[in-house]
């Protein structure tokens, strides 16, 4: 079984914004992937000073990094994979709890259409004991990489 | 659909679509047949996707790549549902 380590070596993302540790599955319907929230996340420093707490921003970047672009890279056809530029367009979620330091965070998003280029999901954020801190519907573009400019 | 797509039915259902995307800044009076949907009423190039899959639920079509290309104002738009649809 592959590990799908090709899909994560073509995220755009480098620390400390890269928020895929593993993907678990991949299909034309739905992607699983994995992150942990390491103990010196960047972000730690501001939110909070001395009571760490995982900003909702954050929950949802990671959310998108493994329910829309790992799904969309996954979409995409094999040659255009490794130029796969994402943006972000919407997200209409809810945030159920406090995500800190070392939890282990589980991401499921299901397809609900990939159309002209345009990925939206449902996706869902658990925790290991199988809280679930997230969830809602957020969509992204796929951008050729010369119309950033 | 028992309906009979007419130009002014398509119209009036389209006008419908597109105003639930059109940003705050933009009067819904203002739309019309030779406005742009990118230019003229700024909407996001994201939006055109729902605006799309908004189209294909309420006629019953589909639309392919080539199609969107075409979509460029609102009678473009018109006459684009009217062809598929015939």
């Amino acid at each position: 079984m592959s590990n799908y380590s090709d899909i994560i070596s073509f995220l755009p993302y480098k620390k400390p914004f890269h928020f895929v540790d593993e993907l678990v599955e991949l299909s034309d319907n739905q992607a699983i992937g994995k992150y942990r929230i390491k103990e010196n996340e960047y972000y730690f420093e501001g939110h909070f000073p001395g009571d760490p707490i995982v900003p909702g921003a954050i929950l949802g970047e990671i959310m998108a990094q493994i329910g829309l672009v790992c799904l969309g890279i996954y979409l995409s056809k094999p040659e255009e994979r490794p130029h796969v530029m994402p943006a972000f367009t919407s997200m209409e979620t809810d945030f159920l709890s406090f995500v800190k330091p070392g939890d282990l965070l589980t991401i499921q998003s299901e397809k609900i259409y990939f159309r002209f280029g345009k990925l939206k999901c449902r996706v869902s954020c658990k925790k290991e004991d199988g809280t679930e801190v997230a969830k809602g519907s957020m969509s992204g573009i796929i951008i050729k990489q010369n119309k950033l400019n | 659909m028992n309906m009979t797509i007419t130009q002014e039915n398509v119209k009036t259902d389209l006008l419908e679509i597109i105003r639930s995307y059109l940003s705050e800044e933009i009067e819904a009076s203002e739309i019309s047949g030779d406005k742009h949907l990118i230019n003229d009423l700024k909407i996001n190039s994201a939006h055109i996707v729902d605006i799309v899959l908004d189209i294909e639920d309420k006629f019953d079509i589909m639309i392919d790549d080539d199609a969107i290309g075409k979509m460029n104002t609102v009678q473009d738009s018109i006459d684009m549902v009217l062809k598929k649809a015939a």
